[in-house]
Formats: C-alpha cells, structure tokens, sequence
C-alpha cells in the first residue's frame, strides 16, 4: 500500500518524469529516424559503403550502456546532451538496418518496371521503394523505441533525468514503493510503445500489401 | 521504324550484341528469339534505354534515341515484362494510369482512360478499378500488365517475355488476346521470347539471334519453307518443319496396304470387299500390281444391273501422287478435283499405298494440337 500511497502524494514528480523519460527516448529516436532513414536509403544507392556503415553502426549498439555513457563523460560531461547522443547511437543500427534492408527487399523487377514506364529515381523511391519498405521501416522504428525507452532509464545514473530517477534514488534510499514508481510506468512505457508502434507500423503496409496476409 | 546501325553492347569482355543492323517496320509484331544470352533482351532494353549502347546509333523514326531523355522515352513507349511487376501498393487502376499520371494527365482523362483499357482487355471497370494486384490471377494480372502498357497510347510497346510465366492455357488466350489486340491497334510491337510456337503464332517477323548476332531475319512462313542451314534449323526443330504440310512426306503417313481388286472380279465380289474391310472404295490394280483404276460403293450399286465386271465401271482416270509427294501436293488435288482417296505410286506405276481424307485429318490434326 506504501507504492499506491506514493503515486497518489507525488503525482506531478511521476507525470514530469514521464515527460521527461518520452522526451529523452523521443529526441534521440527522432534524430535517429532522420539521420536513419537517409542513410539507409543512401546506402542502398551506395552498396559499398552499406557494410561498412552497418558495422559501425552495429559496434554502437554492442557497447553495454553504461560504459558508453562513460566513455562519453569525459567529452562531454554528464546530463540530457550525452545521454540523447548514447540513445540516438543506440537506435541507429535497427533504423538504418530496417531501410537497407527493405528498399533492399523491394523486387528489383518492381524497379525495372518503374524505370521501363519512366518513372525518375526519385519517383522511384518515393512511388515504388518507399511504400514497400515502410512496415520494415517503421519495424526498426519501433525496436530502437523500445530499446531506448529501456536505456533512458540508466541515462538517470549520469544526471539526464527520466524514470530511472526514481529507481536509482529508491535504490540508494532502500524505499522500495520508490523503485517501483519509477520502474512499473518505465515497463508500462515500453509495452505501450511497443503496442502502438506496432499498430502504426500495420497501419503503414500498403492495403494491397496487407490484404496478402489474411 | 526502329532501326539499328552498327549496334554493339559490351559487359565487360562479354560482347552480348555484336554489331546489329536491322530495321524493325512500324506496325510490325516483332519477335527476337534465341537461346538465354543470344542478346535478345538486351537489344530490347536497348530501345528504351535502360542498356546504352557501347557503340552504334539506334534510331526511332530517324531521331536518334540517344538524343532523347530516356525518361520522356520511356514515357513513350510500352514496356511489360515476365514478372508483371505490378506495384502491390497500388490499385488495379492506379497500376493501369501510372504513366499518364507520369505524363500528368487530368485526374478525369485518367479515369476515363483506365476504364476504357479495363474494358478493352476484357475486365470490368465496376469490378476491378479498386482491386490489387494479389487479389488477381496470374492471367487477369498480366492482363493488366499490358494495359498499363497501352495506357498512355504508345506506338511502340516492349515486351520481354510476357507470358512466360503463365500457365499453357492462360498463354494461349493471352496471345489470342495479343494478335486481336494488334489487328485493332496496330503497334509496333518488339517481344521477346525463347518459345519457338509462341514465335510463330505471333511474329510478322522473326528475328532468330545467337551470340549478339542475327542468323536469320524472315517472316515466320519463310523462316519454316527456308531455314538458313544449321542452328536456324536445329532451332526451329525438325520436328516443327516435318509438322508443316510441305514437309510431310506421303510416304510417311500413307496407308500402305489398301483394299484392292482385280479388273475381272465380279461387282458382287468387289461389294463383299468393301463390306468385309468397311471401306467405300477399293483401288484396281492388275495381277503385277500396277495401279489401273478406282471404284467406289456408289459405283458398283449403280451399274450393278448393267455391268458384271469391275474392270467395266471402274474409273480409269485417277489422280495419284508419286511415293516421295507431300501432303501439301495431296492437299491441293483433293481441292482441284475434289477427290477424297489418293492413291500413291512407286516404280513402274505399281500402287504402293493411299491417303484418304482420314488419314490427311489425323496428320494435320496432330501438327495443331503439337
């Protein structure tokens, strides 16, 4: 009953931890799909560079968490600047990943086709490889969201705020209700994402597409 | 006219065209044919550019192409190919007015367009203007396919193997489907395929490639009667000559032990023959085997009061053909003289067999149904 009384006299501490916990988790995811998606698509145009940059891509997310927050400490001290990089870095390989990999997916016959009845390259991207690739897309988009939702949480230990606020003071404080204020909304937080992400994500495949699947 | 002069493509050390010159007439349903890597496709893709030449010009009603945007090309001409590749994403209708809505039609010349070609191949616009491509069968896709090829009304369409990947029968309708289509719109049409049958059925010209080259460049009816020697032959398949009927050979399909008399049998004898084989007519021929007459059933009951002996009512002018004959000579007596049995002769006019009608029909037959 501790836990119901602690949400009921600290609801405004629990709301703007929220907030700030989306904020983190939603910069960095948005800087992501932005940096993200062009990249995945140049690198499609560029297979040369598409390994390469998936390796790199893939060496940030293999870093654990808390040691790449400390290697970034020293550059750039702690608090919201170096945890929104870490979770942008983070969220990078499921985002570039996922477009490589649709546009990738997208018959070369349907491309053939498009260029045939003179559609331009650009055409063909936004007409004929985009809409096929946009669940695959929105699929990395969601991966890195509930990922990050996940990270954000450690990002409190280096001052960034969140959630994990309440964890890690619960923690040193020994007051479990505190713990679990921050840790039940951050779990609620991602299962949340994960359900209206993946609703978007069918939301997105094509009618055309999706009807196949019934 | 689409004309190639001097036209070569280069991948690499692989020469996949190698110094074409030919004019392709308007209007004409063009067919390359060849084993895989002849260059057939290429020379296809040549012509809306999406292969550039390594060397040479191709013309289109004497502009040269490499003069024009390939975009705006493209936007000219048809282009289908084996694998439909209709967009999933798109509608039955937004697939068939893509071009002219690349061209930038009205929404409202658009719509009335795609109707007209829905109902041109033969699908209702009520009931697949909404649609999408996988809801449709691999025929009605197709079909679709070339209307979206015919959308905004190109004098040249492109087809690389379009009913390749059809089922026989939906094939054959598509091709009936196609030679219909090109008597009522005369395009000039460029289709590519490995199918020899499909080649013949659809061709006003064929053009017969092997290593980046043209063996021969003929209309299917000279390709058959005149094979340059070699591959061009062994291509078109023996088999494919020997169906057609000036290559069958009489004595191949003749009858070669048919029902004869003697002159001096009795018109009673000569009917219990015929009754005993169930035929209606029977070949006199004389003790050493010589072709003399004919006689049928109606001749005998006739003059069966008159006359008493088959030498007496026999007909003695018989057309005949010689053993090494064909059946198209056979064909063209049957229609001159209007007679249903032909007899055959070897040396020294002996009778060495016979074709009926029947025999003809079972022949023939088999060559259509091939």
């Amino acid at each position: 009953m501790t836990l119901l009384n602690y949400f009921i006299n600290n609801p405004s501490t629990i709301f703007r931890l929220i907030l700030e916990h989306l904020q983190l988790t939603g910069t960095a995811i948005l800087a992501s799909i932005i940096i993200g998606v062009p990249l995945g698509i140049a690198i499609t145009r560029f297979t040369r560079l598409a390994n390469p940059i998936l390796a790199v891509a893939n060496v940030f997310q293999t870093i654990p968490s808390i040691a790449f927050f400390g290697i970034l400490i020293p550059f750039l001290g702690i608090g919201q600047k170096t945890a929104i990089l870490v979770l942008f870095l983070y969220a990078l390989l499921p985002i570039v990943k996922n477009t490589y990999t649709g546009i990738k997916e997208v018959s070369p016959f349907m491309i053939d086709a498009g260029r045939g009845m003179g559609m331009t390259n650009f055409q063909i991207l936004y007409m004929v490889e985009l809409p096929q690739s946009l669940s695959v897309i929105m699929a990395g988009v969601r991966i890195a969201t509930v990922i990050n939702i996940g990270t954000t949480t450690i990002a409190a230990y280096i001052g960034a705020g969140g959630l994990g606020e309440l964890i890690f003071t619960g923690i040193q404080m020994y007051r479990n209700e505190m713990i679990l204020a921050g840790a039940i909304p951050a779990a609620l937080l991602a299962i949340l994402a994960d359900q209206v992400l993946g609703y978007v994500e069918d939301r997105l495949t094509p009618e055309g597409i999706r009807k196949k699947k019934s | 006219m689409i004309s190639f002069k001097n036209v070569t493509k280069r991948f690499g050390d692989f020469v996949a065209v190698d110094n074409l010159t030919v004019n392709f007439n308007s209007g004409e349903n063009i067919v390359l044919i060849g084993p895989s890597g002849c260059g057939k496709t290429t020379t296809l893709r040549m012509i809306n550019r999406l292969i550039e030449p390594t060397e040479g010009v191709i013309s289109i009603n004497e502009t040269d192409i490499s003069q024009i945007d390939p975009v705006e090309l493209r936007r000219n001409m048809g282009y289908v190919i084996q694998q439909i590749a209709l967009f999933p994403h798109m509608n039955i209708a937004e697939n068939i007015g893509l071009v002219p809505y690349l061209k930038k039609w009205p929404e409202a010349k658009r719509k009335e367009r795609i109707e007209e070609l829905l109902e041109f191949v033969g699908m209702s616009p009520s009931q697949f203007y909404y649609r999408y491509p996988n809801e449709l069968s691999g025929g009605q896709q197709q079909r679709i396919g070339v209307a979206r090829a015919l959308a905004a009304d190109p004098e040249i369409i492109l087809m690389d193997e379009p009913f390749g990947a059809l089922d026989p029968i939906t094939r054959i309708t598509l091709q009936d489907e196609l030679l219909e289509m090109q008597d009522k719109l005369g395009k000039t049409i460029i289709f590519v395929t490995h199918d020899m049958d499909e080649a013949l059925k659809l061709a006003d010209k064929i053009v017969i490639m092997k290593d980046g080259k043209i063996l021969q460049y003929d209309s299917p009816e000279n390709l058959l009667r005149n094979p340059a020697h070699g591959f061009v032959e062994e291509f078109i398949g023996r088999d494919r000559l020997l169906k057609r009927p000036e290559f069958i050979n009489v004595k191949d399909i003749m009858i070669k032990e048919p029902v004869t008399i003697l002159p001096e049998r009795t018109l009673t004898q000569a009917l219990e023959k015929m009754r005993q084989r169930k035929v209606d007519s029977l070949i006199v021929v004389n003790s050493s085997g010589k072709l003399i007459g004919l006689t049928t059933a109606n001749d005998v009951l006739e003059n069966y009061d008159k006359a008493e002996k088959v030498s007496e009512i026999m007909k003695e002018e018989v057309y005949f053909v010689t053993e090494d004959a064909n059946v198209s000579q056979v064909l063209s007596i049957m229609a001159q003289k209007q007679v249903g049995n032909v007899p055959v002769i070897g040396e020294k006019n002996k009778l060495v067999g016979l074709i009926t009608r029947a025999s003809l029909v079972n022949v023939l037959g088999e060559h259509l149904t091939a």
